[in-house]
């Protein structure tokens, strides 16, 4: 391109959109994402948006977000700070512009950039003149007038136009990164198949918009980010809740059962049950339930029935559940969990990422009630957790609760697609059918687990409930010795599931000053801290857990190492407490977040530093 | 499905070994017995009943089946029961519910089964009190009732359980009484064949703590003027000598003999149990002493989908339409690229 001043080559760049909920920033930030991930950048990305669907126009309760970090380099976070922030209107500004790093790209629509619009974000004076943006490199985009002018051939209407100044937004960060705009082209052709003119509009606007990039050239340079050096092979993309719903009917596939899913809607765990209840050729059964104690019982019934049971909320609905996940640990009726975790309490921020129900995973029901709790780690192994789930519901006749959080549900990465063989074999004890002398609470003495017997299995008719019952015969039993007995059955069963669980991994070079700890929805940021702080000759290795309930085998082993261990996590302290009362003696220093939003790498790296 | 005797069961195989706790007198035995009456008659294997219960004295029922049976959760044994049909359609599923489980704790749960219309049974044994817990009203008691929990008498206005299963547009339902075996077995061998939720309220006797609530109904001296018995396709009669029974003035529903005021066997209503317009079931539904008989047998059996068919019939029509059989295909389907 002839008119470019210079082209810079980068590892990485972060990319944040930010406009009105109404503007498509979501859309936008996911078609640059994929387009990257196709010319073979790795990339991490970060949808952050209000609970409001549609928040009044312009306000700052209103702005959607959406960071990608893409790069030739492994990707493993969205990114703390933005090179470039493409900003639709002054209260996407006002909300977004600690996001972006000193001296980094910044594109507005000046076109929204009204004396009412700057009113409503809570400016005094319009920021474009004002001389507050004199950080940054600043182009000024009349992107909604500019638009206007590209469609005005075309019989449309005004909200139709308006809906298109986000692909005018998005050509212009093509023309910037140098991408073809061919994978959104085929996109828009899908999308609005039963509206050409849609189609004509949609491309118009990005076609304006990288043309208008080219011949302002604005902006100091363009960028190059080449491809970076991943393993070979067969890649898609993937957003947490597609990869934990696809894990269930892997599962399921494996053991030859239909998956049913029982769910009551709610942020950030919906996109679960629209992504199940698309798949019915497969053999999933959704319900869409009356309340969240109608999903989890729901569930509970498929269990019972001899398919796989499995339901899902964020928090609020896991309180409902807790009864309903007693009865399943007391009749030892194999069921999947799944907690979205989200910030609370109570309602708490319904869109926003939090790791605060670690407890009530743990510890959430009445009485003396074991189950075993995982957690997945980035977007795309959701999928093996999913899977993952299933297999200890049914190996262990158990409950199994699998956190995720809104960062690992709306994130999404490319991923290299598995193969079902690849995937290990379910092992499921069944009775036998007309074997005499059947009592349900026989156990396998290797797992205490219990042997499977279900409705429709011949001459295995007997009754389980949430009272007590009696080793072996599975009667009612108020016996007070039996109780006891059976209470520490229950947890001795748990406590078994870590011989059927990897061994804890530590990354690092085995031997730093400081050992890191995480678990769940954090491993991108803790990964990414400890590989630049050993890069920059810190000693630090990490182990991030994916085993809460029962810990891997080695945990123990492994914290004995370290003289310095910081326990890292979004809440205030939740897992380090944990450990504590397991592994008493041991100090745990503790790095805590609750703002509703992920670990910055920066902040980890900089508590390390302050701590070694 | 018509009832049919393939299999040789008899009573005493649905009988479990488990030692009955009710108390003595409690009208659970009657209904006990009468469904394990019923089964045998049905025709099929017993490894396909499923006995699944909430919490209450009604909710120790499935303890006394030698079926499958699953004592639950308070009140959410329609939830688990749906769970339990969806995954496994081919068996019989019968879920037991006193008045507290199915109307307080569990209404949404009730009112959502029946609404969707899942082929199950939902027993519901009414005994307009709380007795596991020892004595506390319940939705369905009375006005007025004294009781642990309403020293002064209660004050809330109770449920008329079939009133909710129209509103909830309920396919079938019955209502019986546990002093007559005879008519609850033949009700029950009625709502297993029914396609759909099949709601029978059970007027049940509380010998300890709400004795003889359903007398104006069910005692001796009471029992020919207050008990209206419908079948479909039959006058409304009743009495001692079926001389009376029930005509239409205008809109409203009245109490008659025939040969007086000049009403005939003409002016009597017949029951028409499989009307779509759910109108004169709701008017029979809310009959009661001293003005009415209460209305028992099947008052309302209509044809309607049940949820579990819908479900198959989408899966069905889903795997002839999409071209996707595994997951492997699915892995690979869509927007996929090769990292060379």
């Amino acid at each position: 391109m002839a008119n470019v001043k210079s082209l810079q080559e980068l590892d990485k760049v972060v990319i944040r959109f930010a406009g009105d909920s109404g503007d498509g920033m979501q859309l936008t930030g996911s078609q640059f994402t994929f387009t990257s991930a196709i010319l073979g950048n790795d990339v991490a990305t970060f949808p952050d948006f209000p609970a409001e669907i549609r928040a009044p126009q312009g306000t700052l309760e209103g702005v959607s977000g959406f960071q990608v970090q893409i790069g030739k380099t492994d990707v493993y976070t969205p990114g703390d700070r933005a090179d470039v922030l493409v900003a639709m209107n002054p209260a996407a500004l006002k909300s977004n512009i600690h996001w972006i790093r000193e001296g980094g790209n910044l594109i507005v629509d000046t076109d929204a950039f009204t004396e009412k619009n700057i009113a409503k974000a809570g400016y005094d004076e319009n920021p474009l003149e004002d001389g507050t943006l004199d950080h940054y490199n600043l182009l000024k985009a009349p992107i909604a007038s500019m638009t206007k002018t590209a469609l005005e051939d075309l019989d449309i209407d005004n909200k139709a136009v308006f809906r298109s100044k986000n692909m005018f937004a998005l050509g212009i960060m093509y023309w910037l990164f140098g991408r073809s705009m061919e994978p959104t082209e085929k996109f828009l052709e899908n999308k609005f198949k039963k509206a050409p003119v849609l189609i004509e509009a949609n491309k118009k606007a990005l076609y304006a918009g990288y043309f208008y990039a080219e011949t302002v050239e604005a902006l100091p340079s363009t960028y190059k980010v080449p491809a970076a050096k991943i393993e070979t092979g067969k890649y898609r993309h993937i957003s947490g809740n597609q990869a934990t719903a696809w894990g269930l009917m892997a599962g399921a596939e494996k053991m030859g059962r239909k998956l049913f899913y029982g769910s009551y809607p709610i942020t950030p765990a919906s996109d679960i049950l629209h992504e199940l209840s698309r798949h019915k050729q497969l053999g999933v059964i959704t319900l869409q339930a009356e309340d969240e104690i109608a999903a989890v019982c729901s569930a509970i019934g498929a269990s019972y029935a001899g398919q796989i049971g499995v339901t899902a909320s964020s928090g609020p609905g896991i309180a409902l559940k807790g009864e309903a996940i007693g009865l399943a640990v007391m009749t030892e009726l194999p069921l999947v969990i799944i907690d979205v975790q989200r910030g609370g309490p109570s309602t708490g921020l319904p869109t926003k990422t939090e790791q605060a129900d670690l407890n009530i995973a743990v510890f959430g029901r009445n009485s003396e009630s074991p189950a075993i709790v995982i957690a997945a780690s980035t977007p795309a192994d959701c999928f093996d957790f999913g899977f993952e789930a299933v297999r200890l519901a049914y190996e262990h006749m158990s409950p199994v609760l699998l956190l995720t959080d809104g960062y690992l549900a709306n994130g999404s990465e490319p991923w290299k697609i598995p193969s079902m063989k690849d995937l290990p074999e379910i092992k499921v004890k069944l009775a036998e059918e007309g074997s005499e002398n059947f009592h349900p609470y026989t156990r396998n003495p290797e797992t205490l687990s219990r042997l499977w017997a279900y409705p429709g299995m011949k001459g295995l008719e007997h009754r389980i409930g949430g009272l007590e019952k009696e080793d072996v015969s599975g009667n009612v039993s108020y016996d007070p010795e039996n109780h006891e007995k059976m209470t520490k059955l229950r947890a001795d069963k748990i406590a078994r599931v870590a011989n059927n669980i990897p061994e804890q991994k530590v990354e690092g070079n085995g031997d730093g000053d400081l050992l890191m700890v995480g678990w769940g929805g954090t491993y991108g940021a803790m990964l990414t801290a400890i590989k630049e702080l050993t890069e920059e000759g810190y000693k630090v290795d990490l182990a991030h857990f994916n085993y809460i309930s029962p810990l891997p085998k080695n945990t123990g082993e492994i914290l004995k190492k370290y003289s310095k261990i910081l326990v890292c996590e979004l809440n205030l302290g939740q897992f380090a407490s944990y450990l504590a009362g397991i592994y008493p003696g041991t100090t745990f220093e503790k790095f805590n977040k609750i703002q509703g939003q992920p670990f910055s790498v920066t902040e980890l790296k900089e508590k390390v530093k302050n701590l070694i | 499905m018509a009832e049919t005797a393939t299999t040789n069961y008899t009573k005493k195989d649905f009988a479990s070994d488990q030692m009955v706790r009710w108390c003595p007198g409690c009208g659970d035995y009657a209904i006990l017995n009468a469904i394990q009456n019923a089964l045998p008659r049905l025709g099929r294997a017993k490894e396909d009943f499923v006995f699944i219960s909430g919490i209450g004295c009604a909710a120790r029922f499935p303890y006394y089946m030698n079926t499958y049976g699953f004592h639950t959760i308070h009140g959410r044994g329609p939830a688990i029961a749906t769970g339990t049909k969806l995954a496994n359609p081919k068996l019989s599923v019968w879920e037991i519910q006193g008045d507290g489980d199915a109307l307080a704790i569990g209404a949404s749960h009730f009112i959502h089964a029946i609404r969707r219309n899942v082929d199950m049974n939902i027993i519901m044994f009414n005994n307009e009190i709380y007795g596991l817990t020892k004595g506390q009203f319940s939705p369905t008691s009375r006005e007025g009732l004294v009781t642990k929990s309403t020293p002064f008498g209660v004050i809330d206005r109770p449920f008329v359980a079939g009133e909710l299963v129209i509103g909830a547009q309920g396919s079938f339902f019955a209502r019986t009484i546990d002093t007559n075996p005879k008519l609850m077995a033949d009700i029950f061998v009625k709502a297993e064949q029914h396609r759909g939720t099949s709601l029978v309220e059970v007027l049940q006797n509380c010998v300890i703590f709400n004795d003889k609530t359903h007398k104006a109904v069910t005692s001796k001296e009471n029992r020919d003027d207050f008990q209206l018995h419908l079948e479909h396709g039959e006058p409304m009669l009743f009495g001692k000598d079926k001389n009376r029974g029930i005509i239409r003035i205008g809109s409203q529903l009245k109490s008659a003999t025939i040969g007086e005021n000049g009403i005939t066997i003409d002016d009597i209503l017949i029951h028409d149990a499989h009307s779509e317009d759910n109108a004169l079931h709701l008017q029979l539904i809310k009959m009661h002493p001293p003005e009415f008989p209460m209305a028992l047998g099947v008052i309302r059996a209509v044809q309607a989908p049940a949820y579990n068919e819908l479900v198959d019939h989408q899966m069905a029509e889903a795997k002839a339409n999409n071209p996707i059989t595994n997951m492997d295909e699915l892995l690979n389907s869509g927007n996929v690229w090769n990292v060379n």
